[in-house]
């Protein structure tokens, strides 16, 4: 196995987009990773692609829409979304959400009960009110991973599945390549996409990158019968009815996780927090209150400080990128956003002066006992104040 | 610890509804004397057993393939219960002498403590009657929920009247609710004779058994076609009306209202993977089980095992007195390991026949009689053909040229085979029977295409619940004031969300609290 012009670690979704970008601009590239494709948290989501907060949420929505067509493979994007509520106070939030979206130009209609229940037929009579977002939706994250995968195949990208990065070797103050169990990779450029692997790779090269791993779970249902929009959620999920008609939700408490080293999660165990997951999808489509949960399962994603992502060309030729968590809907831009770090040295879209490193300079090294984001033991949590802010 | 964060899960747990010494999971022969012998001992032992099972379930081949072929009688499963309980002598013992026994109770999910769970109330299991879903806490788990059927498709399987031994033995001899009278068994070793026995002795006429090998496998007094391989079940309204073999260079119908594959049986595994239980392919022991040096112990202090779930020697299940024995064997060991006795583990009894094998000759000898368009999953309506060219589902639309271009072998040539990846993409495996029916068989199909033996296909994982459960009996309708009051979409880190224009600015508090939890 040789190099490439550009590595990039790690074939989860921020990794394979930015590949992918890069093939599209003729750059030899190759994509290493510990496991298969897509087989932590990009996979794992619940595949929405809404982000308003983000800088890339603009290129997000530019993009989607064309994505099957640009990777020649399906993804399952569906456009809009609808959230609803089931209190007078996440309708609040949520018409104060609509109100950031409309300031940025973006179609945003208030629905009240009845109207939400023409969208999304399987919610009740103890809906409060709406709003309809005419962009964003929803994908399919498996199908979305494996896209991306064969779409930089088909551009003559490489991918070398179980072979994890054990160690960055730098010389001269420059990414050489990456040691991997087959050998060492050469590379002009490396781009390391490594989700919670990130800071374990890039600390003996003696640059800090605070992270935090957690757990986060998901349930799905048997099929429902198909709501005219799928990627309809609220009552504190994310989630969608996929094409197939399985309700599809995430939310509520995450576990934070020992650190997870070069080798990844051990487990990714879901929990009986689950049972708190179908309380409220229940409660969300009171008419689906039958339909029976099928499967649980659990992702394990990385957290910065901020809950910010960091896209950083840390060195001339090293390039980080997490999206703290946050990373499926965004691929399309993330992928973006790494190609022009990589290849101009700036973004072309978007402002990302936020989202490097720098910022955790200060961040002391026992932050995360600080925060409280290390694991925790029932009894330990019976011992603390649940009132202190 | 100085911080604490309010919206991770820690704290948050219910308290389990009663603690025990050891929960065994299986009401059957095994468990029951598990549950027996630790009750004799001293230990304080609730038995839960999933039988009888909703009708609703039964109806989606879980948690065995029962091919619709009971009695109304399974309508109301309350009248089922004294059948249940009649079916094992042990339970009335093992209630004697103290064991907690509830029937119609099923466990869809259990957990220890460990990596990745620092937040759990301890070690506990969700169980879940008909109405409603709750925890309850254990020292010991001893799982003994037996074996089910490897199901193989061939063309007319997906319909009413063909279904697995372990099924029929179920309905006949668990339930005495089977709807058949004439069957026709797939397989003539021991299994099949389990399955003619039992047929027997209830007045069922066993119209023949169909064998691909050239001699039958074991002796039993029914006619067997050998060197026979199924074509179709032919069906009506009802389901099947008779069974299509080709025997040598001939076609034979054989008319019956039932089919019944007694190739092999593989242990039931479920609850070890939820729990983290190290599990590994044995070819001889029916497919994958838990690691074991003495069909007892697990990879986890708190687990043990008894029964057909350690293992089917050779896709057989064990006789009555094989898995009372080993019940005892595992309360004998979970009373030793909570400090009441002694226990001297012996050395897993090595099984002859490799059940593997006889799942991949029946298979390949069914794939080479059936046309590509045989479904496979019968939930997903996934395909061999579909399988195997990795096509997405049919909602989907035709492919994409790209698509058309990828199959199994461009997976491939990418890495080993993952049933997990191959799911995702063509749905096999995904439906609401939890992948019961095509698990194995998939499994197979993968390790045919790339050229592998099939022991080195990875298992497909399982997840809670273990059973599938509507949304409202699973639902924690009483969780903790915690849970609830700091619930959040997300992670709860403050200013994930501020528009990122915002940040740095007089207007970041503005957006802060959009996604928050009720405080």
């Amino acid at each position: 196995m040789t190099g490439a012009e550009v590595i990039v670690i790690g074939a989860g979704v921020t990794g394979l987009s930015a590949a992918w970008w890069l093939a599209r601009s003729g750059v030899d590239v190759l994509v290493i990773d510990k496991g298969i494709v897509g087989w932590e948290a990009s996979g794992r989501n619940g595949g929405g692609a809404s982000h308003y907060h983000s800088p890339l949420f603009h290129e997000e929505q530019r993009l989607w829409p064309q994505m099957n067509a640009l990777l020649g493979y399906e993804t399952e994007y569906r456009r809009e979304r609808v959230i609803f509520a089931t209190t007078e106070h996440h309708l609040q939030n949520y018409r104060r959400m609509a109100e950031i979206c409309r300031g940025m130009g973006y179609r945003v209609d208030d629905l009240d009960p009845q109207q939400v229940r023409g969208f999304v037929p399987l919610a009740g009579d103890n809906v409060t009110g709406g709003i309809h977002l005419r962009f964003g939706g929803q994908a399919n994250p498996q199908r979305t991973v494996q896209a991306y995968a064969w779409a930089l195949q088909d551009l003559g990208g490489r991918i070398s599945q179980h072979c994890p990065a054990l160690a960055i070797r730098e010389e001269g103050g420059k990414a050489a390549g990456v040691e991997t169990p087959r050998g060492f990779l050469a590379c002009d450029h490396l781009v390391v996409a490594a989700g919670p692997q990130i800071e374990a790779l890039l600390a003996p090269i003696g640059i800090k990158a605070p992270m935090a791993p957690a757990r986060a779970e998901m349930i799905v249902t048997e099929p429902a019968p198909l709501m005219p929009v799928g990627a309809a959620d609220g009552n504190g999920l994310y989630g969608r009815q996929t094409l197939r008609g399985n309700l599809a939700f995430g939310g509520g408490p995450h576990e934070w996780l020992d650190d997870v080293g070069l080798a990844g999660p051990k487990r990714r165990p879901s929990t009986p927090v689950l049972q708190s997951l179908a309380r409220r999808v229940a409660e969300l489509f009171p008419k689906a209150a039958a339909i029976r949960v099928i499967r649980s399962w659990a992702g394990v994603i990385e957290t910065t400080p901020d809950g910010r992502p960091i896209l950083d060309r840390v060195w001339d030729n090293l390039t980080v990128a997490s999206m703290s968590g946050v990373g499926f809907g965004l691929s399309p831009a993330s992928g973006h956003a790494v190609r022009d770090l990589v290849l101009d040295g700036q973004c072309s879209f978007a402002d990302l002066s936020k989202l490097k490193l720098a910022r955790f300079a200060d961040t002391p090294a026992d932050w995360r006992e600080r925060v409280g984001w290390v694991p925790t033991t029932h009894a330990e949590a019976a011992e603390v104040s649940w009132q202190a802010g | 610890m100085t911080g604490f964060d309010r919206i991770a899960q820690a704290g948050k747990h219910r308290e389990p509804e009663a603690r025990y010494d050891l929960l065994v999971v299986g009401g059957g022969p095994a468990g029951a004397a598990a549950a027996l012998t630790a009750a004799e001992g001293g230990a304080s032992v609730l038995l839960v057993d999933e039988n009888p099972v909703d009708p609703g379930l039964m109806g989606l081949d879980v948690p065995l393939w029962f091919g619709a072929r009971y009695t109304a009688e399974v309508q109301t499963p309350e009248r089922l219960t004294a059948q249940v309980f009649a079916a094992n002598p042990l339970l009335e013992a093992a209630m004697e002498a103290g064991v907690e026994i509830q029937l119609g109770v099923s466990c869809w999910g259990a957990w220890v403590p460990g990596w990745g769970l620092a937040s759990l109330p301890g070690a506990i299991a969700g169980l879940a009657d008909a109405e409603h879903a709750w925890t309850v806490g254990f020292d010991r788990i001893v799982i003994a929920t037996g074996a089910r059927d490897v199901a193989l498709a061939f063309p007319g399987w997906n319909q009413p009247g063909v279904m697995g031994a372990r099924g029929f033995l179920s309905l006949v001899e668990t339930y005495n609710a089977f709807a058949g009278r004439r069957i026709v068994v797939l397989g003539s070793g021991a299994l099949a004779r389990r399955v003619v026995q039992a047929a027997q002795a209830h007045g069922l006429e066993v119209v023949a058994a169909v064998e691909i090998a050239d001699r039958p496998l074991d002796e039993f007094g029914v006619r067997v076609l050998t060197n026979a391989v199924p074509l179709e079940a032919r069906g009506g309204l009802d389901g099947v009306t008779g069974l299509e073999v080709s025997v040598g260079a001939e076609s034979v119908n054989l008319a019956c209202d039932t089919v019944v594959m007694a190739v092999s049986l593989t242990p039931t595994v479920e609850l070890f993977d939820v729990l983290g239980a190290e599990l590994a392919m044995q070819p001889s022991l029916g497919g994958h089980a838990p690691v074991s040096p003495d069909a007892i112990a697990t990879s986890l202090p708190e687990v043990f095992v008894a029964g057909d779930s350690a293992g089917v020697p050779g896709g057989v299940p064990l006789t009555v007195d094989e898995a009372e024995a080993s019940g005892r064997r595992a309360g004998r060991a979970v009373l030793a390991s909570l400090g009441r006795g002694t226990h001297t583990p012996q050395p897993r009894i090595v099984a002859a026949g490799d059940a593997l094998a006889l799942q991949a000759a029946w298979l390949r000898a069914l794939n080479a009689a059936s046309p590509a368009e045989t479904i496979v999953c019968q939930c997903e309506e996934v395909t061999r053909e579909a399988l195997l060219a990795v096509r997405p589902p049919a909602y989907l639309g035709p492919p994409s040229p790209a698509q058309a271009k990828r199959d199994i072998t461009s997976l491939l040539a990418d890495g080993p085979a993952n049933q997990d990846q191959i799911k995702r993409l063509t749905r096999a495996c995904m439906g609401a029977c939890q992948a019961r029916r095509c698990r194995e068989q998939v499994a197979l199909n993968l390790a045919f295409a790339s050229n592998e033996p099939p022991e080195r296909t990875p298992l497909a994982g399982y997840r809670a619940p273990v059973r599938p459960l509507p949304l409202k009996v699973i639902a924690a309708w009483d969780e903790t004031t915690e849970m609830g009051r700091f619930w959040d979409v997300w992670m709860g880190v403050a200013g994930q969300w501020t528009p990122y224009d915002d940040i740095g600015t007089e207007r970041e508090a503005r957006s802060a609290g959009i996604f928050a939890n009720e405080e």
